[in-house]
């Protein structure tokens, strides 16, 4: 399927669950409500026509000082998926207040997000609703902050951490 | 001077310069610098001429801890587990410049110089060091291993 039908198919699920769309040489975008993600998703999986088989990559964007987003959603949590099957690809989107950062997981959905979700969660600060084991990934648990969120200082010094007696 | 002075002094000297040429090192390789320590250890430059020609890769039975490459905080407490099980003498050389200060890795992730760890006696800057410039760290190291007091 090419990007305008895969949008138009999400569109028609979920309704107004999807904000806003768009598609620029292949790159195909939805804008969703974090009410209807879960339910995206597990359609993107299951749905004959789309057979999204496999969760790419999650990640997310802190647009504290992205000009002409100051004052929106922070942060934006976004999903990339695959087709293996019918080779095509769709992104989603969620925006999060700061105040307000969780989404539900998709570990359900795809094991991967286990991972993928925790080091959001490690370099964002985002909480995952239902994830079974949200610790840090990659960095180490005495860590304090979210070091990729942009009011995080470049120049600030963790304490050291020795052997663990 | 005494007579037993002249001869602890004297056995110090002999004991330095037999240590000095018989430097075993542990190279705790974590990053690019390693290509570069492999290219000064292998034969055109060739540290065996230093007596430093064999690596061992037991920190239990090396004298000199070469820690080659960026260190992250999540790393360091290995590095000083490692440095901990060394057997006194012990010497330690920081290879390259972000094991030196950290070098441009200004980020929440890099130690900034190892010796906020552990203490170090040569440090070696560069990115990556020349290896004519760590050939010259370990000169200076062998000077340091024969002026030291000998503890044995």
């Amino acid at each position: 399927m090419d990007g305008q039908a895969i949008l138009a198919r999400l569109r028609e699920r979920a309704g107004n669950g999807v904000l806003e769309t768009h598609d620029f040489r292949g790159d195909s975008t939805a804008v969703v409500t974090r009410e209807s993600i879960l339910d995206l998703l597990t359609f993107c999986r299951d749905d004959a026509a789309l057979e999204f088989d496999l969760l790419v990559d999650i990640t997310a964007v802190d647009n504290l000082k992205f000009p002409g987003r100051e004052d929106g959603p922070r942060f934006e949590v976004v999903y990339h998926l695959y087709s293996t099957v019918q080779n095509h690809r769709v992104r989603l989107k969620v925006r999060v207040e700061e105040d307000d950062a969780h989404v539900p997981t998709a570990s359900v959905l795809w094991p991967i997000a286990n991972w993928l979700e925790r080091e959001v969660w490690d370099m964002f600060g985002v909480r995952f609703d239902g994830h079974p084991d949200l610790r840090r990934l990659l960095l180490y648990e005495e860590f304090i902050g979210h070091p990729l969120r942009k009011d995080y200082p470049i120049e600030r010094r963790q304490p050291l951490i020795g052997p663990k007696v | 001077m005494g007579v037993g002075a002249f001869f602890t002094g004297k056995l110090d000297e002999a004991i330095g310069w037999a240590r000095k040429f018989s430097i075993f090192q542990y190279p705790f390789v974590t990053a690019c610098c390693g290509m570069e320590y492999m290219a000064t250890a292998c034969s055109h430059y060739d540290v065996d001429r230093f007596g430093a020609g064999l690596p061992r890769f037991s920190p239990r039975q090396a004298d000199v801890l070469f820690v080659v490459g960026t260190i992250s905080h999540k790393m360091a407490p290995v590095l000083k587990r490692v440095y901990d099980q060394m057997c006194e003498p012990k010497w330690v050389v920081a290879f390259g410049v972000c094991t030196c200060t950290g070098g441009f890795y200004n980020n929440y992730a890099t130690v900034q110089g190892i010796d906020t760890v552990i203490p170090v006696d040569v440090y070696i800057p560069g990115c990556p060091p020349r290896p004519e410039s760590v050939i010259d760290g370990l000169m200076k190291l062998q000077d340091k291993i024969a002026a030291g007091a000998q503890r044995f």
